[in-house]
């Protein structure tokens, strides 16, 4: 019953929402074509401005001002992009088929295929920001928890590091992007190496990694004094004192800074992808922005949702992987993952 | 000689003039196979004696010997059971002891270390909770696998800093029986730090208390000769034990109250009326703006 309410009451928010969106969408419309019209009118004359005031009432597309687009447009522009990934995809999949002989000739003789170089997709984009994100996320990953836990770990290392991290945390995106970029572009000199691909990806993964970073520390050096009690009185070594006391006494701590982390990722990514001309949902958008088109409005408007429930579906994904390794949580609601885990627990069992 | 030799320890915590002498000139002796229980109030300085013989913390002044050595640290000589359980909340109650006995058997096979575990496991009933983790079990269950961890090391000395004080009395009672049982089997030197009276009756063949801190020191000593397996229900009814047990008592009031007295101080108070806020007259406020 409660659900049901809950559930109803998401519905009415989402519902006026989309109300208030069409109302808005409506009056910027409006005033765009006043606008329009008396801007011809002063410049050209009464005649041109009635002529463009009936082309824009006939509902020609080519000739509609461009303002914040409605709901319904935006679902249909989605509708569009849809159709057109599928068009993209089947001419890539023809494309193969058509070059299944040569590539293998080529693969043969030793060297390199023939790949599809058309335009990419709005989802091709998104997938290939999803890649970005991970590449990113991976390095954030790789750097921050090594040096997380031995900031945890030694005093002495942390008095000499902190300063580092203070200073570099708070930087934005674009200028970490500047930075890596300056590096980047200086070693990797060969044309067809994908510069963008690695400039994003280390820019994302510098820029995101400091709450993984700060969050592994404080886990490591905020472990319960019994366990390291434990470890002391069964004189553990510091490499098991590490991987099985002080790591996992920390876990919860690492999981947040690594939710943290990936949704950072994320937000940074669209704009780091838009400055390095990296192709991605950063990519898409700045095309769209610049392309300027009666229909380009919308099309942002669908990739910003599209982040935003990426977003989410990020978010939801760490959640549920904290909880299957975090052993704090039994009082929590189970996650979707949890679930599928002790159903196959119990499938053992029976 | 005794296995377990404390000569003139004293330990204090904090920096100069926050100096906390917790305590001082402790001298004790444990003989090998005996069972002592050291009583004390709670704050008395129970917890710092136990760690210090563990070699968690090491004295300010004087020494700690066990076998004839010097302690210098944690050792698998000594198994001690906290008080809180110190169990590894991410591992069954199976891996917990398995860390144990990975650390301090490395040389045996793996089905040697699966046979050892699960020997001590069975000695303290737990068998059919082996892969349950500690958030699934009950105080008492945690305590005994506790106390198979400290066991499954196969110390010369057990050490239990409070171990039942934190279960409830039926609980605690069962938990008694066993642990005395276990020990009664091998007859190793067991050390109990406790703050309930009887339960250092029911268990240890020596009682010594402490006397509260700061500075606290020991007591004199009480024998415990009561014929052993010793059960609480016929026990109660002993003369005896009552006797005993009033002794014990009337004697820990004692040196509690003569520490009171004997930190009496006389304040002076500050001859102060205290200001009371007085009420806001919303109504004589509007007469005099008409006047």
């Amino acid at each position: 019953m409660k659900v049901l309410k809950n559930v109803g009451l998401i519905i009415g928010s989402i519902i006026s929402f989309l109300i208030i969106w069409n109302m808005a969408s409506n009056a910027l419309y409006k005033r765009a074509v006043s606008t329009t019209i008396t801007k011809i009118e002063k410049l050209q004359s009464k005649e041109a401005a009635e002529e463009t005031r009936k082309r824009i009432e006939s509902g020609d597309p080519s000739s509609q001002p461009n303002s914040l687009p409605s709901p319904l447009l935006v679902w249909k522009t989605a509708g569009l992009l849809l159709d057109d990934a599928h068009k993209v995809m089947k001419k890539k999949q023809d494309f193969y088929k058509k070059m299944e002989k040569t590539n293998a000739k080529l693969k043969q003789a030793g060297k390199e295929s023939i790949t599809y170089t058309g335009r990419p997709s709005f989802l091709d984009q998104t997938i290939t920001s999803l890649k970005n994100i991970f590449w990113g996320v991976l390095l954030a990953i790789s750097i921050a928890i090594p040096v997380g836990i031995l900031m945890g770990l030694s005093k002495r290392f942390k008095t000499s590091i902190n300063w580092f991290v203070q200073i570099f945390k708070p930087i934005s995106p674009v200028v970490w992007f500047l930075l890596v970029q300056m590096i980047v572009n200086t070693i990797m000199t060969d044309p067809d190496s994908d510069n963008a691909f690695v400039i994003t990806f280390i820019s994302v993964g510098l820029c995101a990694m400091w709450a993984t970073l700060v969050n592994t520390s404080v886990g490591v050096s905020s472990v319960d004094e019994s366990y390291l009690n434990v470890s002391k009185v069964l004189r553990l070594g510091i490499g098991k004192k590490i991987f099985k006391v002080v790591l996992p006494a920390s876990i919860p701590l690492i999981f947040t800074g690594l939710r943290i982390t990936v949704s950072v990722a994320w937000m940074v990514l669209i704009a780091v992808e838009w400055l390095s001309q990296s192709p991605g949902l950063g990519g898409f958008v700045r095309e769209e922005f610049q392309n300027g088109s009666s229909s380009s409005n919308a099309k942002i408007m669908v990739a910003m949702f599209v982040i935003g429930i990426i977003g989410v579906i990020l978010d939801k994904l760490m959640a549920s992987v904290q909880g299957l390794v975090s052993f704090e949580n039994k009082s929590q609601s189970p996650s979707p993952l949890s679930i599928m885990r002790n159903m196959f627990i119990s499938k053992k069992a029976a | 000689m005794p296995y377990l030799e404390l000569k003139n320890v004293s330990k204090s915590f904090g920096a100069d003039s926050e100096k906390i002498e917790v305590l001082k000139d402790i001298n004790l002796s444990v003989e090998k196979g005996e069972f002592l229980a050291i009583v004390g109030f709670s704050g008395s300085g129970k917890s710092t004696l136990i760690n210090l013989i563990n070699g968690l913390i090491f004295p300010d002044s004087g020494e700690i010997l066990v076998d004839g050595k010097k302690v210098t640290g944690p050792g698998p000589d000594r198994g001690i059971i906290f008080q809180n359980y110190s169990l590894l909340p991410w591992l069954t109650v199976y891996q917990n002891i398995q860390l144990a006995v990975d650390e301090i058997f490395p040389h045996l096979s793996k089905s040697e270390k699966e046979e050892h575990i699960k020997t001590y496991i069975e000695m303290v009933n737990l068998t059919p909770a082996l892969e349950k983790k500690p958030a699934e079990l009950s105080g008492g269950m945690k305590q005994r696998v506790s106390v198979a961890r400290a066991l499954a090391i196969n110390p010369e000395i057990l050490l239990m800093d409070e171990p039942l004080s934190a279960l409830d009395a039926l609980t605690r009672g069962t938990l008694q029986d066993e642990i005395v049982q276990i020990w009664d089997k091998d007859r190793k030197t067991a050390l109990l730090i406790t703050n309930d009276v009887d339960e250092g009756i029911i268990m240890a063949d020596r009682i010594i208390p402490l006397k509260p801190g700061p500075k606290a020191t020991l007591g004199k000593e009480f024998k415990i000769d009561f014929e052993r397996p010793r059960i609480m229900t016929s026990i109660n009814k002993n003369p005896e034990f009552k006797k005993l047990r009033n002794e014990i008592i009337e004697y820990l009031i004692e040196i509690g109250s003569e520490r009171r007295v004997n930190d009496q101080v006389n304040y002076e108070l500050p001859n102060l009326k205290p200001i009371m806020p007085k009420r806001f007259n919303w109504k004589r406020k509007k007469v005099t703006e008409k006047v």
